[in-house]
């Protein structure tokens, strides 16, 4: 069995790659992870292989979708983009984040 | 949730596309590498660094591989399909343990499929063209005190018609017989009274023309319209299309033909095919005791009732007891102590599903032993093998297989087994789907339907069964396997020992268990061939050998009462002047035929009855001369002559438990007793004789001359030594001489109308008699298998003994005596379980107690005769080892 500590971490990945794909369109496996490392300042560093049953697992749920492209350098690339019910659970989850958050800010603060 | 359902389809199609979705996993993951590589490169790496660094970044890629697919499909089917073709493998690479394995499973399965499609076929759905039959119940009408069922009366029928409101439909219905002349071919046919709403009710639509209307069962003989079967259509008027509106002579009425039933509709009662259909108005017409639908008293007619949908049975039973209760109230004189009883479709009294459902019953329960012995020798022969195999699955432990997926690898295989054979047991209950109809017999003229059905409830039952019997087998051995003690195996076994005990105990105890199980059946196999045995001794209390039975339908043929009279009386004169014939005489009723006794209540002078007593007695209607042609013998007075006729006082003749009942052990002779009305002196006592079946017990019973309660319909009794086809050839003659029209029906002893009625006994016991011997074969084979296994892994110390000076016969003691051990173990555990279960054979048991010790006896000698047999092949194999190959070994 999958040990909390690992739960948590793929309902981050979840999060992290619906948010990028929502402010960068579409793209392709590799570009998301370079995104990923970027913007969180390379303080989570990833296994790149991890992300992609992670992307299975959304499409599979329907919230994103892939399709063949050529990548900016004339490379054979699957690019993901978020789908409308994505979005949804975009908002959704990032509202939950942040009420998760502010909650365990108050929990450390008030200590 | 949908997010769980739209992800499970993916997964499953997924499945179905497996090498395409490879591939473009694979293509991603490539040129994701790629990308990363070109990017290093760009940062100023050298090729091998920008390469490292990628895959670095990447992680395992093989490990994101298995992962990305065990999201991708259903892990639990993959492997499962894994294990099925793996286990295929198996037992293609095994073929002679696998078809033994099949074989025995075919047995035990198609045994239970042929079973449960028998019960489908007569009891739970017997019906096929009719809608709904979850729904129906049949309907009886019950006397108070007395057990047993009887008719509903036609102004009842209706009146529970009009007010009974958690029922759709009453469906009235009377099995009749006529001939049917069509051209110059005249034969006997079996047809239906029945209510208007039969075929609407029933939900059955005429091929050809229409079903009964509203209406036309009311009104005496006014509506003479008849619905004819499909294959009567076809047989007997070469499916001409224009039938309808052509007529049909039926008992001497032009019937007019309104409609032909569809193919598969057979009418409604359990074990005959119906001809045609009449409906209600018309039963004076076939029923030679008279007018009855104004008749509150005459209770003949049977029926169903179909359910509103949710109405239980016991809402509708309260309902219709109630409406019964009612009638009671309104009608006294009439319907004192009648009630109304509703039964499930199976428990039917007046058709042949109240005769086979005890029969039926235990046919499933045997087979279900039959089912427990074949998984034994399946569970054996797994054994035998897991230890063959045990090298293959070491190995797999060893590489780091789960206990758990090598167990789900061996219930695979058991499946597979299960599967071939469920599907070669279906093949066999289709092969015996007609093997009631071989086993009844036919009374001529009517045609036996008693289907076995192979629908989707019988297939689910079947897998069913195959599915259990897979966990009965496969478990025992797989759990074995997954105990396999890893640093153990991997050392050679040592030599085992005859009759040692460990791993060869399980193998032990499924012997033992078959060894019972079969000890089980043999006992109820012996039983029920002394019970059959006992009544073929049985004393009848009449002749059933010398005495002939035939009968002229006079009735059919439109003879009037005055008629009628006049040709018995000529056709007996011409009888008895044929030489050979001792005597002959006319009945209402023929002894053991289906047909029932009248019956009356009675008044006897000078006897007060209890308050409770319910004083109705059964009664026929015989002539002269009847006594001595069946040999009943007379304790006292005389026998009816032609003198007790129309004109003369009535009288009769009680039987023995009658006088000693109502007139208390003194001679009845010139007493005199009330009955329909009339005061009637007793004129004679005849001996106990067995009146309808030869369970029955001793009861009361009277007869009364025919002539003067006389019946048109009657049975014919020739006391003769000719031989039947001889008798009917005479018989031919004699009755063409009186009426060309005329012709007898069958002519058969009085000893096969007996045997007719022994039918489900003799089903019983040949069901019993087959399934017990499969049994049997099957215990043979696997304490076959147990002995010479258990030889093979000891020919060391077998070699040892004949070293040490152990003779030939030595050898072969020793491995019989094991084996017999064996044997006398389980039969002491069948023999304990058998007093307990031999008891539910209950009523098909005749003058034999369930524990009989002969029955036993004979089961003990059967069963240690067979194991001799079953070890001796063994035990001689023993006896030839070589010693010094199995020491040098």
């Amino acid at each position: 069995m999958p040990t909390s500590k690992a739960e948590v971490l793929q309902g981050t990945l979840d999060l992290l790659v619906l948010k990028t794909l929502d402010s960068m369109g579409p793209m392709h496996g590799f570009g998301i992870s370079l995104r990923i490392q970027q913007v969180s300042r390379e303080l989570l560093q990833l296994n790149q292989g991890t992300l992609y049953p992670a992307l299975l697992r959304l499409e599979q749920h329907g919230w994103i979708t892939s399709k063949w492209g050529i990548s900016e350098n004339n490379r054979r690339a699957k690019f993901y983009s978020l789908t409308r019910a994505g979005r949804k659970q975009l908002e959704e989850e990032a509202e939950s984040w942040d009420r998760m958050s502010a909650m365990i800010n108050r929990v450390l603060r008030t200590s | 949730m949908r997010e769980i359902l739209r992800e499970f389809s993916h997964r499953l199609t997924a499945l179905f596309r497996r090498r395409h979705l490879e591939e473009e996993l694979d293509a991603e993951l490539r040129s994701h590498l790629e990308m990363s590589v070109e990017l290093n490169l760009r940062k100023g790496m050298t090729a091998q660094e920008a390469r490292r660094e990628a895959l670095r970044g990447f992680g395992g890629v093989e490990q994101v591989k298995e992962t990305y697919r065990d999201q991708r499909g259903v892990p639990m089917i993959e492997t499962f399909l894994q294990d099925t073709r793996f286990g295929f493998r198996m037992l293609r690479r095994n073929p002679g343990f696998s078809l033994l394995a099949i074989l025995c499973l075919t047995l035990g399965i198609g045994a239970n499929a042929a079973v449960f499609s028998w019960i489908e076929g007569t009891l739970l759905r017997p019906f096929p063209a009719v809608a709904k039959q979850d729904r129906m119940m049949a309907l009886t009408g019950t006397t108070r005190g007395v057990s047993g069922s009887t008719g509903v009366s036609w102004p009842d029928f209706l009146d529970f018609q009009k007010n009974c409101t958690l029922i759709e439909s009453f469906i009235g219905d009377r099995i009749m017989g006529t001939t049917l002349s069509i051209g110059d071919r005249a034969e006997r046919a079996s047809g239906s009274i029945v209510s208007a709403n039969y075929f609407d009710a029933l939900g059955v639509r005429p091929i050809l023309g229409r079903g009964f209307e509203p209406g036309e069962d009311s009104g005496r003989n006014a509506h003479p319209v008849t619905v004819i079967s499909y294959r009567t259509w076809k047989d007997r008027y070469n499916d001409d299309p224009g039938i309808i509106g052509r007529t049909q002579r039926l008992n001497g009425v032009q019937h007019a033909i309104v409609g032909v039933a569809p193919e598969g509709f057979y009418g409604t009662f359990v074990g005959y095919e119906f001809q045609f259909w009449v409906p209600a108005s018309m039963q004076e017409t076939f029923d030679a005791t008279g007018y009855k639908l104004e008749d509150r008293g005459a209770r003949w007619i049977e029926g169903f009732v179909r359910l509103k949908p949710g109405v239980t049975p016991q809402q509708a039973q309260g309902e219709i007891s109630a409406a019964a209760k009612r009638l009671e109230n309104d009608y006294p004189t009439t319907n004192r102590g009648s009630g109304i009883k509703l039964f499930p479709l199976w428990q039917t009294p007046f058709n042949q599903a109240g005769t086979l459902l005890p029969t039926l019953e235990i046919a499933l329960a045997v087979v279900v032993f039959v089912l427990l012995i074949a998984c034994a020798n399946v569970s054996n022969l797994l054994l035998v093998r897991a230890f063959a195999r045990r090298h293959e699955m070491t190995v797999r432990l060893a590489l780091g297989c789960g206990r758990g997926r090598l167990l789900r690898q061996l219930l695979a295989e058991g499946l597979i087994l299960s599967a071939l054979a469920a599907a070669g047991g279906l093949v066999v209950a289709h092969w015996c789907h007609n093997a009631l109809v071989l086993l009844f017999p036919a009374p001529k003229g009517i045609v036996i339907h008693l289907p076995g059905k192979i629908d989707w409830r019988v297939l689910a039952l079947s897998a069913a069964v195959g599915v259990i019997a897979t966990l009965l087998f496969a478990l025992v051995p797989a759990l074995q396997a997954g105990k396999i003690d890893l640093a153990g195996a991997l050392k050679s076994e040592s030599g085992g020992v005859v009759g040692g005990r460990g791993k060869a105990r399980i193998r032990s105890s499924l012997v033992l268990v078959q060894v019972s199980l079969s000890f089980v059946l043999l006992v109820g196999a012996v039983l029920l061939m002394q019970s059959l045995q006992r009544m073929q001794q049985a004393s009848l209390g009449f002749s059933s050998q010398g005495v002939l039975a035939t009968s002229v339908d006079l009735f059919a043929a439109g003879y009037d009462t005055k008629r009628a009279k006049i040709f018995e009386d000529e056709l007996l004169d011409r009888l008895q002047a044929l030489p050979g014939v001792q005597s002959a005489a006319f009945s209402r009723i023929r002894p053991f035929s289906y047909r029932t006794y009248s019956s009356a209540p009675i008044a006897v002078e000078g006897y007060q009855f209890a308050p409770d007593e319910q004083p109705t007695v059964d009664y026929n209607e015989v002539g002269p001369a009847y006594f001595v042609t069946m040999g009943i013998p007379l304790v006292s007075g005389r026998e009816f002559t032609r003198r007790d006729n129309e004109t003369a006082p009535p009288v009769a003749i009680v039987n023995e438990p009658m006088a000693a009942q109502y007139w208390r052990g003194k001679d009845p002779v010139g007493e005199r007793f009330q009955s329909n009305g009339r005061w009637i002196q007793v004129v004679g006592v005849a001996k106990l004789s067995k009146y309808g079946t030869i369970q029955e017990r001793p009861k009361p019973f009277f007869y009364v001359p025919l002539r003067q309660f006389f019946s048109v319909q009657g049975s014919l009794q020739v006391r003769t030594q000719q031989s039947p086809s001889a008798m009917a050839a005479a018989l031919v003659q004699e009755v063409h001489a009186l009426d060309p029209d005329l012709a007898p029906q069958e002519t058969i002893t009085m000893r096969e109308q007996v045997d007719r009625i022994g039918y489900t006994q003799r089903l019983g016991v040949t069901l019993l008699s087959v399934f017990g011997g499969m049994a049997l074969l099957l215990s043979a084979v696997g304490l076959y298998g147990v002995m010479s296994y258990a030889v093979s892994q000891s020919t060391r110390e077998l070699g040892l003994r004949m070293a040490l000076g152990a003779g030939v016969s030595d050898l072969m003691r020793l491995v019989i005596r094991n084996g017999l051990v064996l044997t006398a173990d389980g039969i002491v555990l069948g023999a304990v379980a058998a007093l307990g279960l031999t008891r539910l054979l209950g009523d098909m048991l005749y003058k034999v107690s369930p524990r009989d010790p002969l029955a036993f006896g004979a089961a003990l000698v059967v069963m240690t005769i067979v194991s001799l047999a079953a070890c001796f092949l063994p035990a001689w194999r023993a006896s030839r080892t070589d010693p010094v190959r199995a020491l040098r070994d």
